[in-house]
């Protein structure tokens, strides 16, 4: 594989970290494995218990491991659709932030799942979702939607690393033979050539349209569970595009905080840059305000059409003795915080755009709380139960340990996978010093865009 | 109490009779059964497995079960009881909460004692509304939310009108609660506790038993004792006559005590189904709270403090906090 001087200079930047394998990085790894194994025991507890260990109960029957499921999956959702309008948009200042999304977008969609499986009563019987689907059920077409959404994701991911592992296998790394090698087969013998070129580009081209009309088809789906049953707060035609867009806003945030932390971690100022984050905070910004339109329409019909079952959770959520705080919380902190840090030129800075996101992104998985909690608290009937238990939903200690333990695989695999690949990809970089002549040539043919010479 | 009058056998084998001169009716069309105390033989014939390893067939009426053993296969009992299409009638002028129905329920159904199936609620439908005692078992909807919802098919809606859950198919994914708008289904959180010989009866859908760790299950209009010409233990239990059960292809329904037209109660009494507007079609209908049979504080005034709490908020709302 050839590359030019630009590419190879971010190459030879980024050599070291796929070479090496720090101190640091065992610190961070077995750090997060002291996590997983506490997450480990918390789920023995459960399997051998009993989901009595969970705080749910039968009113509140989904509890923190559903909202991770939201979570998590949304991410996964908005990767894809991110790095795919930057790849088919052919955007030259996503380039090496596309990489950082497609791994999101795969972690993701492995851990996100692991969480609803967490509120299966019977792990021994998972398999009956294959052997008796029944196709009228929310649930079956959530598990057909993320099996072929994590089956595109990972095809989508590998395919834009072919170029890249190819400059890999070449490049004489310092590594262990076994590294090598896999570079070598991953690398499915790309040499560079004309035909190669082409194959690679067109597969990436249709993958990135299946991709994005995937993610919004699979985030409706997963509204759906929701949205599909008669429950106030959850029965209402806005679900999908609420959850695609609640998805992609919070998934623009992880990928600005993914973002800094890499840039700072392994150096990549030159390449990622403040442009990047300028960009993706205004991406941010408009998701921002779409989010809160959206939220403020479904809360804005139900409290003024008032029907009872409606206002007794919109009760619940603008009460300050029951969720009214959180609720602010979620609105302040993951809408108007965002808009404000992004819009005021003198607070639009690197660190602040992160720290926005950082707390929005908190602030989306406690809205995803008051989406889920709330309503199951609100039966229709009243619930004359005197077990507080079953009346109020708290979170117990092995609920949290596995949704830390989530969090912690979550970044592992980030850690690992910087550590396979580089996280800026080198092959389709582009010298952003040269980008401003770029935009005035005509429209290279497919073939001559891979590889601007 | 009227109730404690009654032989407890005598009740009992009265109840079959009537509720056998209600199968009976079917066949014959008009309601002169004598109730008498012989077998009669139904046409069933039934296949079994002898211990010499042959495969025998008998007349259904002579089988001596044991009880909670399941007469049917798991295949028959997902397609139901032919000709059959139970409902159900609860007269809230009659209910004073003497919770006689949920001990029965629970009994029969090895539930402890916080898992109830059927449970009691005190409803007030407004501020100057009166209250008034609503017992509410699974309302086995013709267009149900759960069974819609289920994406294994462990839950299934049956051609006698029934919603039933196999638990062996079940895997805990708690949708079919989330979806259910009566909060009916309850989830075996943890390990169920049972009687050895309960424990090791073959599961089948129409018994709910064993009980299994991490499934759900529900009020299942007892099917198994439906197939034996018994009523449900809950309408049994009541000393009130509360509850009507049968069948509505038969337009009859009984407490026990009469046997009634299922159309004509309804028209009397001005039946109605429990939030009709959510489209779910339940099978269980209510006589509204006219005329009733007792002050509501009959219900409350005896319970312990543990059940009165419960009722609390809208028996004594000026002790709320």
């Amino acid at each position: 594989m050839e590359l030019n001087s630009y590419q190879q200079q971010a190459f030879n930047h980024q050599r070291a970290e796929i070479e090496k394998f720090g101190k640091k990085n065992w610190f961070f790894v077995i750090f997060f494995l002291c996590w997983i194994a506490a997450g480990a025991y918390a789920l023995y507890l459960q399997i051998s218990k009993g989901h009595g260990v969970t705080g749910m109960r039968d009113n509140v029957v989904w509890g923190l491991f559903i909202v991770n499921f939201i979570f998590f999956i949304g991410l996964s959702y908005a990767g894809a659709i991110i790095a795919g309008v930057l790849h088919l948009l052919k955007v030259p200042w996503g380039r090496p932030i596309v990489r950082l999304a497609q791994m999101m977008t795969v972690i993701s969609v492995v851990v996100g799942p692991v969480f609803i499986l967490l509120c299966v009563g019977r792990f021994d019987r998972l398999h009956h979702l294959f052997f008796y689907p029944r196709i009228q059920s929310p649930m079956t077409w959530d598990v057909m939607a993320v099996i072929t959404f994590f089956a595109g994701s990972v095809l989508f991911l590998y395919l834009a690393l072919v170029k890249d592992l190819a400059v890999y296998r070449d490049a004489k790394l310092n590594i262990p033979k076994w590294k090598q090698r896999l570079y070598k087969f991953l690398a499915i013998g790309y040499r560079g050539a004309a035909s190669q070129k082409r194959h690679l580009i067109i597969s990436q081209n249709l993958l990135a349209i299946i991709m994005i009309p995937l993610s919004i088809i699979v985030a409706s789906i997963l509204s759906w569970i929701f949205g599909m049953t008669l429950r106030p707060g959850w029965h209402s035609t806005i679900f999908g595009p609420y959850f695609v867009l609640g998805a992609l806003y919070s998934g623009c945030g992880v990928l600005i905080v993914a973002m800094w932390v890499y840039r700072k971690m392994y150096n990549l100022d030159a390449y990622i840059t403040k442009k990047h984050f300028v960009n993706l905070g205004y991406i941010m910004m408009m998701l921002a305000a779409g989010y809160g339109y959206f939220t403020f329409s479904e809360y804005f019909t139900n409290w003024f059409g008032s029907a009872k079952w409606e206002s007794e959770v919109i009760d619940k959520l603008f009460n300050p003795k029951e969720y009214g705080w959180w609720t602010l919380f979620a609105n302040a902190a993951g809408i108007l915080l965002p808009i404000l840090i992004v819009a005021i030129p003198a607070t639009r800075k690197i660190s602040l755009i992160t720290i926005a996101a950082f707390i929005m992104v908190m602030a989306l998985w406690v809205k995803r709380y008051l989406i889920i909690v709330p309503t199951l608290e609100t039966p229709a009937l009243p619930m004359q139960d005197t077990r507080m238990e079953y009346v109020k939903y708290t979170a117990t200690w092995p609920e949290w340990t596995l949704t830390i333990a989530g969090v912690a695989t979550f970044l592992l695999f980030f850690t690992l996978m910087a550590k396979f690949v580089t996280v800026v990809p080198v092959s389709g970089l582009e010298d952003p010093h040269l980008q401003h002549n770029h935009q005035h040539e005509p429209e290279p043919a497919a073939n001559q865009t891979v590889q601007p010479a | 109490m009227q109730h404690d009058e009654f032989n407890d056998n005598g009740r009992r084998d009265f109840l079959k009779n009537v509720a056998m001169a209600t199968a009976v009716t079917a066949a014959c069309g008009s309601l002169t059964c004598s109730c008498s105390s012989k077998k009669p033989t139904v046409a069933q014939k039934v296949k079994l497995l002898s211990p010499e390893g042959e495969i025998v067939e008998i007349d259904s009426a002579y089988l001596n079960h044991q009880e909670h053993m399941a007469i049917v296969s798991k295949l028959e009992a997902r397609e139901g009881i032919a000709g059959k299409k139970f409902v159900m009638v609860v007269d809230l002028a009659r209910c004073k909460n003497a919770r006689k129905c949920i001990s029965a329920c629970q009994k029969w159904h090895y539930r402890p004692e916080e898992t109830e199936w059927l449970t009691v609620k005190l409803l007030k439908d407004s501020d100057k509304g009166a209250p008034y005692w609503f017992p509410k078992q699974c309302f086995h909807c013709d267009n149900p939310p759960c069974v819609k919802v289920c994406p294994v098919d462990a839950t299934f809606k049956r051609n006698d009108g029934l919603v039933l859950i196999d638990n062996e198919r079940c895997i805990g994914c708690k949708f079919c609660m989330a979806a259910c708008p009566y909060s009916t289904r309850v989830f075996n959180w943890n390990e169920p506790e049972m009687p050895a010989d309960i424990r090791d009866l073959v599961s089948n859908p129409e018994t709910n038993l064993p009980a299994k760790v991490g499934t759900v299950e529900k009020c299942d209009f007892c099917p198994d004792r439906a197939r034996e010409g018994l009523l449900p233990p809950c309408v049994e239990a009541c000393p009130n006559g509360v509850f009507y059960f049968g069948d509505e292809n038969e337009d009859t329904v009984t407490n026990g005590e009469e046997t009634v037209s299922f159309t004509q109660l309804i028209k009397d009494r001005a039946g109605y189904r429990f939030l009709e507007e959510l489209g779910t079609k339940p099978r269980v209908y209510y006589l509204p709270p006219k005329d009733r049979q007792f002050p509501v504080e009959r219900g409350y005034e005896n319970l312990p403090d543990k059940l009165k709490d419960r009722f609390r908020d809208i028996m004594e709302p000026a002790a709320k906090k």
